[in-house]
């Protein structure tokens, strides 16, 4: 193909991969603004994939199967808040059993449902988010550059568009809700909070809810939306990615939005990239693969900005102090 | 990391505490096992037999606990520093550098010089993986967690562009290296049969009195040196380790590389004692199961060791219990783990407000 059909096609695809960067990221923003480390964004992703193909695949509903990846992320996220907030306990440590946790039950799960090695039966379009068709845009298709930026804007699933809408929804409720307003004050300073009379533990629990139920959404475009069922592994490190995306991003949802892009942009050129030459030196996938994690290193170093963390994030919260 | 509410008996907070939390993570395994719609009595007896009803069982526990041990030992004296290292898995694989390098580059060197050669250069390898990180904490505050993880990926893309492009022989389809041909850690079969005994075939081989020496060896270091000393003092409390007159930049750093290596002879058991090559994914998890092992053994060597035996009972029973019941896979190993980390790590202190009373009683 010539390139000029190919840029369009490139970014396309770069929106498609970042998605459940997106709804990860946000769920760790969500989270740690209100002091609560989560590096089980991961295993809440797999959980909700897992649950999403699972329900769609038995009700035969894309709906079910949100329906379904919601409360199973949902769940998972209140084990690690109830270790957190109410046990103070590492939530660094709950992170980590979180992972494995939904590693291995999906896999044994999906093995005695399914017998299909952890992968769960194939599912037809009535039973997935398929890209929504705009009839009006494929009129002007061949109209030079608003018919590339059809290509990049229209053809993705109903649940591409929420993660872009959750964008400046949480900045706003973050920015101008009571709500958000004392969840960033419980992630800077719980004890002033806890002075004005408002339930810290309370703040956290519900800040954990939201970050499930945004894993859970990540975890439903993974499955029946982007793919059509569970395979093993499914996200893939997109949950670390995420968390990389978050620091990268200083916590802020705008700028998360944009370091989401960037790294699902460089998974598409690393797609893309597979064996090709670039005057006469090819550039080995690895390293673009690796590009967003290296980057994150480089950013936690303070050679490109600095990044500042909520200060009370991972601090349980101690009454008598 | 725990913060006492209440004094107990010290033997409840070792033994009781503990034993408590397995049991119940036993328990929800259990009842894992029930929903799949197995037995998980019989499922436990084919599990215990498989790992220790036979020579052979025993042969793959004890393999598989070398591996945890020395995956253990690396998080335990990150613990005591106050560091989380979840870069085990990447400093593992990484350190497989080591024993390819010396192995298929240093091909010539005599055996007796080239294996503690490439012991070592596992150790480095490892060390220099977890140094960068260490750095990173101690002089400019990136967060250990954080660039640990990130360090796992780095690696894992490092291999794979290594292994494909500098050590697999021209020609071969598999993503391995050529055979490490002329070091290898004995086998135990190996040397059962020079002493005319039958041994059955396992992966077991010397690299086990290895991690026992580094156990015993990480207590001396934590427990009867300085550099113990202070690496537990600024895990206890960095600020009065500096008053104290330690420099908490300082044992960040050697704590870190000490983990590394630790981590690196890892290396030496997987590539050096059973593959023989270098191959893909060969830590295989073992990095982020001695996170488990660590929690449970309360970072002692002792019990880091004990917890790795009984992590390598459940790989090995699980594999014989996934052959036996295909309805239990040995993922189902993996939530044991994460349960055992879940309850021995972040719900660690939930019974302490049953059993503070109860024992409070007792004494008074």
């Amino acid at each position: 193909m010539e390139t000029p059909a190919l840029i369009p096609e490139i970014l396309a695809s770069s929106i498609r991969l970042s998605v459940p960067l997106i709804f990860a990221c946000l769920a760790g923003l969500w989270s740690e603004r209100s002091g609560v480390v989560d590096i089980g964004l991961e295993g809440k992703l797999l959980a909700g994939a897992f649950a999403a193909a699972t329900a769609a695949y038995v009700f035969q509903s894309p709906w079910m199967g949100l329906f379904f990846a919601l409360i199973v992320s949902v769940a998972m996220a209140l084990i690690h808040g109830y270790a957190s907030i109410s046990q103070r306990g590492n939530q660094v440590i709950s992170g980590v059993a979180i992972n494995m946790l939904a590693a291995g039950l999906a896999l044994v799960l999906g093995n005695r449902w399914f017998g299909e090695g952890g992968q769960t039966p194939p599912l037809p379009p009535e039973a997935r988010f398929m890209p929504l068709t705009f009839s009006g845009f494929a009129a002007l298709r061949d109209v030079p550059v608003v018919g590339w930026m059809t290509t990049v804007i229209a053809g993705h699933s109903l649940l591409a568009y929420v993660a872009f809408a959750t964008v400046p929804l949480t900045a706003w409720a973050l920015a101008r809700t009571r709500f958000g307003l004392r969840l960033r004050a419980v992630g800077e300073n719980p004890h002033a909070v806890d002075t004005a009379g408002i339930s810290i533990a309370w703040l956290r629990y519900r800040a954990v809810i939201i970050t499930g139920l945004l894993c859970g959404l990540g975890g439903a475009y993974l499955a029946i939306s982007q793919s059509a069922g569970f395979i093993k592994d499914m996200s893939a490190g997109k949950g670390f990615i995420a968390l990389a995306a978050l620091i990268f991003a200083n916590w802020r949802p705008f700028r998360a939005l944009g370091a989401c892009l960037l790294f699902g942009f460089l998974d598409a050129a690393a797609i893309r990239l597979q064996g090709m030459a670039m005057g006469g030196f090819t550039i080995p996938v690895q390293a673009v693969q690796a590009l967003p994690y290296v980057l994150t290193v480089v950013l936690l170093a303070g050679f490109i900005g600095k990044s500042i963390p909520p200060r009370a994030s991972g601090i349980p919260y101690v009454k008598d102090r | 990391m725990a913060s006492p509410r209440g004094e107990l008996p010290a033997w409840v907070d070792v033994g009781l505490i503990p034993l408590l939390n397995l049991a119940l993570a036993l328990i929800v395994a259990g009842f894992v096992v029930v929903i799949i719609g197995e037995s998980p009595l019989e499922a436990l007896g084919i599990l215990l037999n498989g790992a220790i009803g036979s020579l052979k069982g025993w042969g793959y526990l004890l393999y598989y606990a070398t591996n945890f041990t020395f995956t253990g030992l690396a998080v335990a004296i990150a613990f005591h520093a106050g560091l989380f290292n979840i870069g085990g898995e990447g400093q593992v694989y990484i350190a497989g550098l080591g024993a390819g390098a010396v192995g298929i580059g240093l091909g010539f060197l005599p055996w007796p010089l080239a294996l503690p050669l490439a012991i070592l250069a596992c150790m480095a390898f490892g060390a220099a993986w977890a140094f960068i990180p260490a750095y990173l904490q101690a002089t400019r505050g990136s967060h250990i967690v954080i660039t640990t993880i990130m360090f796992n990926y780095i690696a894992a893309s490092t291999m794979v562009y290594i292994i494909i492009n500098v050590f697999r022989p021209a020609g071969r389809m598999a993503v391995e290296s050529r055979e490490i041909a002329n070091i290898a850690m004995p086998g135990f079969r190996q040397i059962g049969l020079w002493l005319g005994v039958k041994l059955p075939n396992t992966p077991l081989n010397v690299t086990v009195f290895l991690a026992i020496a580094a156990a015993w060896g990480l207590w001396y270091l934590l427990w009867r040196t300085r550099l113990g000393y202070e690496i537990r003092t600024v895990g206890a409390n960095a600020e009065a380790a500096i008053y104290a007159g330690i420099k908490p930049g300082r044992i960040i750093i050697i704590a870190m590389l000490i983990s590394g290596g630790l981590a690196g002879l890892m290396a030496v058991n997987e590539i050096l004692g059973v593959q023989h090559r270098l191959v893909l994914e060969f830590a295989g998890g073992a990095g982020f199961v001695g996170i488990a092992v660590a929690l449970m053994g309360r970072s002692h060597p002792v019990g880091v060791v004990l917890s790795a035996m009984l992590f390598g009972l459940l790989y090995q029973g699980g594999t014989e219990l996934s052959f036996a019941k295909p309805a239990i896979t040995r993922d189902m190993i993996v939530v044991i783990q994460g349960l055992v980390i879940l309850f021995m790590g972040a719900l660690e202190q939930a019974f302490r407000p049953w059993l503070v009373p109860l024992f409070l009683k007792r004494e008074a």
